[in-house]
């Protein structure tokens, strides 16, 4: 029994610690004096003070928020209806387009940047935020419809009946019992949506241009020339925000169960 | 007769080339207790969604209160539904679920929390208002959704088997209650049902339905004591069939031989001498005499198989003497407090003068 839990122990801690190691150096090292990254000479904040200076690497900054919650809302609503008119309604083709949905979501990244860029280039739109908005959107939205499709997939479609038998429309079916029992996987779809656009460096490598710059892109450039202290605090920065995501959608998840 | 709220008009519903309901006509009077009752599979859910709007008739008209609705989507027609599975919403609390219709037609609010608290009182959930409707118990949640039904106040409330997932006890406690709902509300109900026992006790009328057709149109009592068909007999309670052949007929008589024995019985469906019969008798109607009856009139001849013992009743098995089983009931009352038979005593079985049901042999 006890050298059972031991193991068990041993074995979660082991799992967090190959987890979240990596992350801790990078968030002890973000405080590290040495400009050379791996040898340790004493706490500093400096380069968290150098990185509100780096304008361009803030501005890099806020244009990722912009792109990343533009498209994440975007994708969002319109994979939440999707996702509800591929329940609601019998319609043909409904299986193939689906199938597509799965499609867009499994082919790699770089295929999906080549081809973004060549319709672009096809349709004569030039590099830049709008291109890099819409091709962000155009990937977020399968991860938005197939998380809410398995939600919604698992109800009792006489709830649904219910509602209209009720007097409920289209519209308000949606807005009353649809949408609020769906919420849980609107919002871990959407949060799935601003993370991978977020991060994204393949697709809008080819997306956008020198008009628009986005922060993974950026630090890219930078480590090209080596990891600056610069970037492990603007990581940390980076992974404090995201932490502070997580945690705020997990409560409005359970806000609304309760 | 009163006024018809629902007709279905010549109605066909196919399902991937099957009929789930053929060429199908009823009325449903105002105020009426009706009941749609059949084995599972004969399409009595398919009329409840047909009515409520949740399917299209592939032919034939629906009209509810005079007016032809095929075309209309379920929010629109003035019928609710109390679900099989309840189908309550499960992120609304007691209040929100009953309320919900009232909402949408834009009643005051604090109209809506009178008549929702009126309901949930007379379903004996006053008090419940903000409990969750996943914390409830099968019976209470069946009440929610009944109150969420008819605090519409609908022309028509459908009804698809709601007692159907409640224990033995619960269930008869809410046969009597729905009855009590309907005289107080005074809506007309459409109850589905396959328990023939349950349908017999609630109803002012049942429909026996057969693979998507009507068998019988009748009170309890005429489907129970005059079935029309044998599909009707056998499916309505516990019946024993008799092959007959009919020796001679007049315009009100005829003479059935049954196992050897000439019965003199009742004419009433023009039967011509000649004619295979199916002569139908309950259980309870039959009487066990234990000696031959001394008074010339006919019996069949067997001997006791079998006593079950019912506690009201005493079930007994008969094997007449060319072999066919007969079943037979008997009730304790205070001429016998204590009923028996050996196994293997010969017993004469008859019945009272036209407690017979006499069908042509189909
Ligand atoms: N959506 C559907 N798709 C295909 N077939 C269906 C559908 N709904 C019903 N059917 C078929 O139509 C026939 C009638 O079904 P229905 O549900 O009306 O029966 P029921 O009398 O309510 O039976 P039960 O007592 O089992 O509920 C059945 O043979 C069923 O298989
Ligand atoms: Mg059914």
């Amino acid at each position: 029994m006890t050298r059972h839990r031991f193991f068990t122990r041993f074995y979660l801690g082991f799992i967090f610690v190959f987890l979240y190691l990596p992350l801790l150096v990078l968030i002890v090292y973000s405080f590290n004096q040495s400009r050379y990254s791996t040898n340790w000479t004493g706490w500093t904040l400096h380069w968290y003070r150098s990185l509100w200076d780096n304008t361009l690497l803030l501005d890099a900054a806020v244009n990722s928020l912009i792109v990343a919650g533009i498209s994440s809302v975007t994708a969002t609503a319109i994979g939440t209806l999707a996702a509800v008119a591929f329940y609601r309604y019998r319609f043909i083709g409904r299986k193939v387009l689906y199938s597509l949905v799965y499609v867009v979501m499994m082919s790699p990244d770089i295929v999906m940047g080549i081809s973004l860029l060549i319709f672009f280039m096809l349709v004569g739109l030039p590099i830049g935020f709008q291109t890099l908005l819409l091709s962000h959107i155009t990937f977020c939205l399968p991860f938005v419809v197939v998380t809410v499709y398995a939600r919604i997939s698992g109800f009792d479609p006489r709830v649904i009946e219910a509602a209209r038998d009720l007097g409920a429309g289209e519209f308000q079916t949606f807005r009353y019992i649809l949408l609020p029992l769906l919420m849980p996987a609107v919002v871990s779809g959407w949060l799935l949506s601003f993370t991978l656009s977020l991060d994204d460096v393949i697709v809008s490598f080819f997306v956008t241009g020198p008009t628009f710059e986005i922060l993974p892109l950026k630090i890219y450039s930078m480590v090209r020339l080596g990891v600056k202290p610069e970037v492990n605090a603007l990581s940390t920065v980076l992974f404090g925000f995201t932490l502070i995501m997580v945690t705020l959608s997990q409560l409005l998840v359970k806000e609304r169960k309760r | 007769m009163s006024r018809a709220v629902v007709q279905l008009q010549h109605i066909t519903k196919t399902y991937d080339g099957l009929a789930a309901v053929d060429d199908l006509s009823l009325e449903v009077f105002a105020g009426e207790f009706l009941t749609l009752l059949g084995p599972s599979g004969c399409g009595k859910t398919t009329i409840l969604r047909l009515i409520a709007g949740f399917e299209a008739p592939d032919r034939g008209d629906i009209r509810i209160d005079d007016v032809r609705v095929n075309a209309l989507p379920p929010n629109r027609r003035d019928v609710n539904t109390v679900f099989q599975s309840y189908a309550l919403f499960p992120h609304m609390n007691v209040f929100d679920n009953v309320a919900f219709g009232l909402k949408l037609k834009g009643l005051q609010r604090n109209a809506v929390a009178e008549r929702v608290r009126d309901v949930l009182e007379m379903v004996q959930l006053g008090g419940m208002e903000t409990r969750r409707v996943t914390q409830l118990s099968g019976g209470q949640q069946q009440r929610v959704a009944f109150a969420r039904a008819v605090v519409n106040e609908p022309l028509v409330l459908l009804l698809d088997e709601p007692l159907s997932a409640l224990d033995y006890r619960l269930r008869k406690e809410m046969q009597l209650e729905l009855k009590r709902l309907h005289r107080q509300l005074g809506i007309t109900f459409i109850f589905v049902t396959h328990d023939q026992e349950e349908a017999i006790t609630m109803s002012d009328r049942i429909i026996v339905m057969n693979q998507g057709r009507v068998e019988q149109s009748g009170s309890p009592k005429q489907i129970y004591e005059e079935p029309a068909n044998l599909f009707v007999a056998r499916f309505v309670g516990e019946i024993n069939t008799f092959d007959g052949s009919v020796e001679a007929a007049g315009a009100d008589w005829l003479t059935v031989r049954i196992h050897g024995t000439d019965f003199r019985l009742v004419n009433k469906r023009g039967f011509r001498s000649g004619d295979p019969v199916k002569v139908l008798l309950r259980p309870e109607d039959l009487q066990i005499q234990k000696t031959e009856p001394a008074d010339g009139k006919p019996s069949l001849a067997g001997a006791v198989e079998e006593l079950i013992y019912k506690g009201s009743t005493v079930d007994v098995i008969v094997r007449l003497t060319d072999g066919k089983p007969v079943y037979v009931t008997e009730f304790f009352n205070e001429n016998a407090a204590y009923i028996f038979y050996e196994r293997g005593q010969k017993v004469w079985l008859r019945w009272i003068d036209r407690w017979e049901v006499v069908l042509p042999d189909a």
